[in-house]
């Protein structure tokens, strides 16, 4: 059982996942509330494991998870509540449309009706859907729908945001968008945490970036904090994470 | 060694997938595997034989006479398997159009690619040939045995089959991309071959009811009127059934009428095969529907949430619907013969029962997998608060639902009409629906819905035990129908196939 930290968004101790290998060994981890988190790593490193986790979408084998101060392994309903996850593949039905899609994930988050219905209409015109809303989904290219996952992900006003390479496939204009989306949730006190590949959005968006290898935490902190660590001084977060990365390696070799 | 483009070249490549996909099937990606799975084919083999020899006994110390009882009997046999055939070969051809996995790489290369597809067409047709050709080897190869190796012929005649059914394929499907276009043909030509792979069985139900006031398809041929309506023994339209009992020269000419279908078939519509494909690529997405304007948010409990979305996927998606409902067509010719004997208790009512139960088992398989396995949001769902119990209650209340919706009124008028015969049917749904839904729940493993076709080989075990269960509880409902204690034996069977699935399913803690 954990005692949470004040103000602390996500806070893992000591997580352990094994498949073939482990693929989260012994790892913890503390975000902040209202803190946009950026987990870096090269593939393989146990990002999406880590974050499938504090989604509740894969048990882990010892460890602890506590999201706002709610034990989701212990109460993951509860945890559940306030969380929302978006992946890389946007997982919506084809044959609904938008405006039906929001209605039924706010039927399973069990979202008033009305308060629902005014939030889907406000966040599919935000995302420029409004045109769509009453299409089915099926003909919608990726970028649609992954901006159709993002507004289902929105629709029961989760504090905690988990995000997995949300802007693969995404064309310029609406990886913008889901950047801005992010941004503002934010601004608004919400937490988001997001993987990603391109180094350039995790140095301009988060606020702090951490860095996994092996499945472990490998360095975290600002980017001056990270450059510190790496010895880097002065140089971008590209040849500051292949700095860590390969330090890691090295270590592993 | 073949030239690279070459006609040869692409049946080696072919040749070479297909031998691998097949072995994988078998062996479930297990190498080691390949001798059990030899040895089990002959076991398997060997029993078919036996199971032949008994029931062909009589006919091989008689010998089978060409008259016109049988010539009819064995035509409408042929016509039986060829449009299971035709069906097999419709989908097997708009897959050839539509299936992207190396198509993309071969149009896009300089190679000939209706090369490609004259190969694909001919392996329709063997593929076509090959499941006929499995089910009648037995029987085939005790004739030839017992009777005359004239019989032999029956494999030549069964290959023509598959030609024609190939032949036929070919030209429905470019008639279908001639006149609906790309974007409607596939959609199309699944219909078509579920109709077609449907309607002549129940047709001839139909008929037998109508005609006869019994189920059994064969009792009509033989009746006096319908054998005063067909030609005389000599007539050319016998020409198939003749080959079917494996005579030289009939063999010989329904081969080669056949094949000259087939070749005419590739020759005149080869020249669009890269054209169809093409188009087929880029119809794969169809362009977005507009529905009406939607209505207002509804305030719903979470399951109800899931079991609405279940319907109203199922309800739009009319291949799916298509293959579900499938089992549905077998039900017409006993909705015919109870709208025709309502308010009388018939004695054939008895046979309708089986038939109600085993088509609600193989149906709720069906819609338990889509609901189960084929989720196409689990991340979603799972990450929803609410427990992974409440979300398999509420697939399995929207599979109960469907199949509910869908027999009830089979039941009800069977209720009414023949109380006790309506109970066991009802009973008899609800623990073949059950068992199946079951056992989709312990094979669960995540899929696409749109890999609904491939369903059947993903688990072969789940598949047989889907079957054999509802057969169980069929033959038990039957039995317990006509109120004897013999009902127990194939409940026991299907207790303990269910049993069996459990044992072996690979979610059991």
């Amino acid at each position: 059982m954990l005692s949470p930290k004040p103000y602390s968004a996500v806070q893992i101790e000591g997580l352990r996942k094994t498949f073939d290998r482990p693929a989260v060994d012994g790892l913890d981890l503390t975000v902040q509330a209202g803190e946009f988190y950026s987990l870096l790593g090269p593939n393989g490193a146990g990002k999406t494991t880590t974050l499938r986790m504090v989604a509740g979408l894969l048990k882990p084998d010892a460890g602890a998870i506590s999201i706002f101060g709610i034990d989701a392994l212990e109460n993951p309903k509860a945890a559940k509540q306030i969380v929302a996850w978006v992946s890389d593949e946007p997982m919506i039905y084809e044959r609904l449309t938008p405006f039906e899609f929001l209605e039924f994930v706010a039927g399973l988050w069990g979202v008033d009706a009305k308060l629902a219905e005014a939030r889907a209409r406000d966040l599919l015109a935000w995302l420029d859907l409004t045109p769509h809303m009453h299409e089915r989904c099926e003909g919608f290219s990726k970028g649609m729908r992954q901006k159709v996952a993002l507004a289902s992900a929105l629709v029961h006003d989760p504090r905690l945001i988990i995000l997995d390479e949300p802007l693969t496939g995404l064309d310029a204009g609406s990886a913008r968008l889901v950047k801005e989306v992010m941004r503002e949730r934010v601004r608004r006190g919400d937490t988001v945490i997001m993987t990603t590949h391109i180094l350039e959005v995790a140095e301009r968006m988060a606020d702090r970036i951490g860095v996994m290898g092996h499945g472990r935490l490998i360095a975290e902190g600002t980017l001056d904090e990270l450059r510190r660590q790496a010895g880097q001084g002065g140089t971008s977060l590209e040849d500051t994470f292949l700095a860590l990365t390969a330090t890691e390696s090295t270590d592993f070799a | 060694m073949s030239a690279a483009g070459s006609l040869a070249w692409f049946a080696r490549h072919e040749l070479r997938l297909a031998w691998r996909d097949w072995s994988a099937l078998l062996t479930a990606g297990h190498r080691r595997r390949i001798r059990v799975v030899a040895v089990a084919i002959l076991v398997v083999a060997a029993l078919m034989h036996l199971i032949a020899y008994a029931m062909l006994s009589d006919f091989t110390k008689e010998g089978v006479q060409a008259d016109k009882a049988t010539l009819l009997s064995l035509t409408v046999s042929a016509l039986l398997a060829w449009s299971v055939m035709l069906s097999q070969a419709l989908e097997s051809v708009t897959r050839a159009f539509y299936a992207r996995a190396d198509l993309d790489l071969i149009l896009a290369s300089p190679a000939d690619a209706r090369k490609l597809f004259m190969v694909r067409i001919a392996a329709v047709a063997v593929a076509a040939v090959g499941m006929a050709v499995l089910i009648a080897a037995p029987f085939i190869n005790v004739m030839a045995l017992y009777d005359s190796p004239r019989w032999l012929g029956t494999y030549v005649t069964a290959l023509a089959m598959g030609l024609a059914a190939a032949a036929v394929a070919v030209a429905v499907v470019e008639l279908l991309f001639r006149t609906l276009g790309a974007k409607r043909t596939r959609l199309a030509a699944q219909v078509v071959a579920a109709v077609i792979g449907a309607a002549f069985v129940i047709g001839l139900q139909t008929a037998a009811i109508l005609s006869a006031g019994t189920i059994s398809r064969f009792q009509v041929l033989r009746s006096d009127i319908v054998l005063g309506l067909v030609p005389e023994a000599d007539s050319a339209l016998w020409l198939p059934a003749r080959a079917l009992l494996g005579e030289p020269a009939a063999v010989v000419g329904f081969l080669l009428l056949a094949a000259f279908a087939l070749a005419t078939a590739i020759v005149v519509f080869s020249a669009r095969f890269a054209t169809n494909a093409l188009a087929a690529g880029t119809a794969t997405r169809p362009a977005a529907r507009r529905q009406d304007i939607g209505q207002p948010f509804r305030r719903m409990s979470q399951t109800r949430a899931l079991r609405e979305k279940e319907w109203k996927l199922l309800r739009r998606d009319p291949w799916l619907l298509s293959q579900s409902l499938l089992q549905v067509l077998y039900l017409l010719p006993p909705a015919v013969l109870l709208w025709q004997s309502f308010g009388a208790r018939h004695a054939a009512f008895i046979l309708i029962v089986p038939i109600l139960v085993m088509a609600a088992g193989q149906m709720a398989g069906g819609l338990a997998w889509l609901a189960v396995s084929g989720e196409d949001a689990p991340d979603l769902i799972a990450s929803a608060p609410i427990v992974p119990r409440a979300i398999m209650r509420a697939k399995i209340e929207a599979v109960i639902g469907a199949v509910a919706l869908i027999f009830a009124p089979f039941v009800l008028v069977l209720l009414i009409t023949a109380p006790r015969e309506g109970l066991a049917t009802a009973g008899g749904i609800l623990i073949a629906a059950g068992g199946a839904t079951a056992i989709q729940l312990w094979f669960r493993a995540q899929a696409k819905r749109s890999h609904f076709r491939r369903r059947q080989t993903s688990s072969r075990l789940a598949t047989f035990a889907e079957a054999f269960s509802s057969i169980g509880w069929a033959g038990t409902a039957a039995l317990a129908a006509s109120a004897t204690w013999l009902a127990l034996i194939p409940a026991l069977f299907a207790a303990a196939v269910l049993a069996g699935a459990w044992l072996a399913s690979p979610t059991r803690p």
